[in-house]
């Protein structure tokens, strides 16, 4: 780990101060993305903002229906908040099929917004990465690519986004509040975390001097008709392969609104909006999730070893929405794909 | 790429104090120092295993504030104030935690090194009260790898623990 200065600030307006005058600087919260690519010197702040002490801590009622919920608040204390389990139960499945039980009761909800969009070249300094040293190439492309992205990829970089929680949040439509020197801004989930493009050292659109003060959750949950599937590689404390946020919001027999994004296959949580309009007014039947499989996956692209990803998020997304329209949730302590 | 790390600075050292198995201790550290390495290099307190360094393997799993989380992706200038309990702390005297029992009764490791981490991340599986089945237990535990794979008598030892308990879970 490199050298740096430490700081502890006590309020919001202090932390923005601290980052906008500093030399190159990082806040830390549960400091799990953080701290582990300091031990790699990927990251090698000069300072380190210590934002564990401002009072972004609560789960509170927005007045509209929904829940703020603090940057600061614990992935565990999320998952398992009785207001989040009963009406974004979603939500809570997601975070509790990420991580382990420590990493949980160390992250924060807004580090986990912010863990880098990564790869294993990236985090070996010992390879090229245009992530971490821009213009340098990407190894990924014509290397081992099992774990990178099927869609939404640039010739400059194929990484994907690790977060589970953030899959959950984008179908939820949730929308991050920050703060920085130019007072609040609110950004809608969708426009939150970006495409590699050109510049895939840059993984959302927050500036530089900005901080996450609040994550908003709109007052509809789908709290009925949900399901988070997560593909891997072993069955707990994996990252995953393909993983698909299902929500239906059910009007008799027929669709009348339905959610859908993917984790694991892009550089940021993938939300096809075009593709949920195909089931509005519809019927729940395999015949059109397979449709709106075949349009999410329309321009995917495998890389070699990780072809078989393609198929894996078609089958994964009719599976998704089938459990979401039988109301049979995938369980996150039983395994077995049901 | 060059990876050195040197100081250009002379080094700032940080007071802090940390509540450790019960004693309250005032320490002066370099902001760099993880919670592990204070408590393997600093406090002499080698119980707490470096397994990964990553967050990958659970062996630096500790007791912080009740919670059990990864020693080693912890900066242990954040955690000023904290009360940490490790391995070390959970027997009183000679007499062995229930969990320490019940790994001893169950043979619940081969080589021991995932053990301090297993047995802390078990007393806080179990205060938190959210696994009653196998499986649960299983999925909960997942956090902590063992190379020799004792997975089985690891969940018999805290099957062990649980069914003994006055309070049992329903
Ligand atoms: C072994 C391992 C397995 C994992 N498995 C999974 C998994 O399966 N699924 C999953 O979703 N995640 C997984 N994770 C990732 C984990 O969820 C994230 O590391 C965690 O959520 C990050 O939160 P943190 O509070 O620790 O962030 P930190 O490490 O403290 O910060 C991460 C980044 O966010 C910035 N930051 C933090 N808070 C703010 C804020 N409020 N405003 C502005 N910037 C901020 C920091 O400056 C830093 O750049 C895994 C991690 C590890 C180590
Ligand atoms: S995929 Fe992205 S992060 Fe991975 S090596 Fe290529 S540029 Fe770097
Ligand atoms: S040493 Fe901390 S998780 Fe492996
Ligand atoms: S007993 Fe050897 S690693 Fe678990």
């Amino acid at each position: 780990m490199n050298r740096f200065s430490y700081v502890r600030v006590a309020s919001v307006a202090e932390a923005v101060r601290e980052i906008a005058s500093a030399p190159p600087a990082r806040f830390i919260a549960g400091g799990t993305n953080l701290v582990d690519l300091m031990k790699y010197n990927v990251e090698r702040p000069e300072r380190v903002i210590d934002i564990t002490r401002l009072p972004l801590t609560a789960i509170e009622e927005t007045g509209e229906g929904g829940l703020r919920i603090g940057a600061l608040v614990t992935n565990t204390e999320a998952a398992y908040d009785p207001r989040i389990e009963s009406r974004y139960p979603l939500l809570s499945s997601a975070i509790l099929a990420g991580a382990s039980p420590q990493l949980r009761n160390a992250a924060s909800v807004g580090g986990n917004l912010l863990q880098r969009t990564r790869c294993y070249y990236f985090y070996d300094v010992a390879t090229l990465c245009n992530k971490r040293e821009p213009g340098s190439g990407c190894p990924a492309i014509d290397g081992i690519n099992r774990i990178h992205a099927i869609l939404g990829a640039s010739p400059h970089c194929i990484a994907t986004h690790p977060s589970d929680m953030c899959v959950a949040l984008a179908a939820l439509e949730a929308v991050v509040r920050v703060t920085g020197p130019q007072g609040e801004r609110n950004i809608p989930f969708q426009d939150f975390h970006r495409l590699p493009g050109g510049m895939p050292e840059i993984d959302t659109n927050l500036a530089r001097d900005e901080i996450i003060t609040y994550i908003d959750l709109p007052s509809k949950g789908f709290a009925q008709n949900y399901t988070y599937l997560k593909l891997r590689d072993r069955l707990s404390y994996a990252f995953a392969l393909v993983s698909v946020a299902a929500a239906l919001e059910m009007d008799g027999e027929q669709i009348k609104e339905a959610r859908l994004a993917l984790g694991g296959v892009a550089h940021k949580p993938w939300r096809d909006i075009a593709a949920e309009a195909l089931l509005r007014g519809r019927e729940p039947s395999a015949k059109n999730f397979a449709a709106v499989a075949s349009k999410v996956l329309a321009d995917a692209k495998g890389y070699g070893s990780n072809d078989f990803k393609i198929d894996l998020a078609r089958r994964a997304i009719v599976r998704a929405l089938s459990q979401a329209a039988a109301r049979t949730p995938q369980s996150q302590t039983d395994k077995r794909i049901t | 790429m060059s990876i050195s790390v040197t100081a250009s600075a002379p080094v700032e050292r940080i007071a802090i104090s940390l509540t450790v198995n019960g004693e309250r201790r005032q320490l002066e550290i370099a902001p760099w120092t993880t919670l592990l390495d204070l408590l393997r290099e600093d406090l002499g307190l080698t119980g707490t295993k470096k397994g990964c360094d990553q967050g990958q393997c659970g062996a630096c799993t500790v007791l912080l504030d009740r919670k059990r989380v990864n020693s080693c992706l912890m900066l242990a200038v954040v955690k000023d104030g904290s009360d940490v309990t490790t391995i070390e702390g959970l027997s009183t005297g000679a007499v062995l935690h229930p969990l320490q029992q019940a790994f001893i009764d169950q043979d619940a490791f081969q080589c021991g090194y995932c053990t301090p981490g297993q047995i802390c991340s078990a007393v806080a599986l179990i205060q938190e009260g959210r696994a009653r089945t196998r499986e649960e237990i299983r999925e909960l535990m997942s956090g902590n790898l063992c190379r020799c794979g004792a997975y089985v008598n690891i969940v018999a030892a805290i099957e062990q623990v649980l069914a003994a308990r006055p309070e049992k879970q329903p």
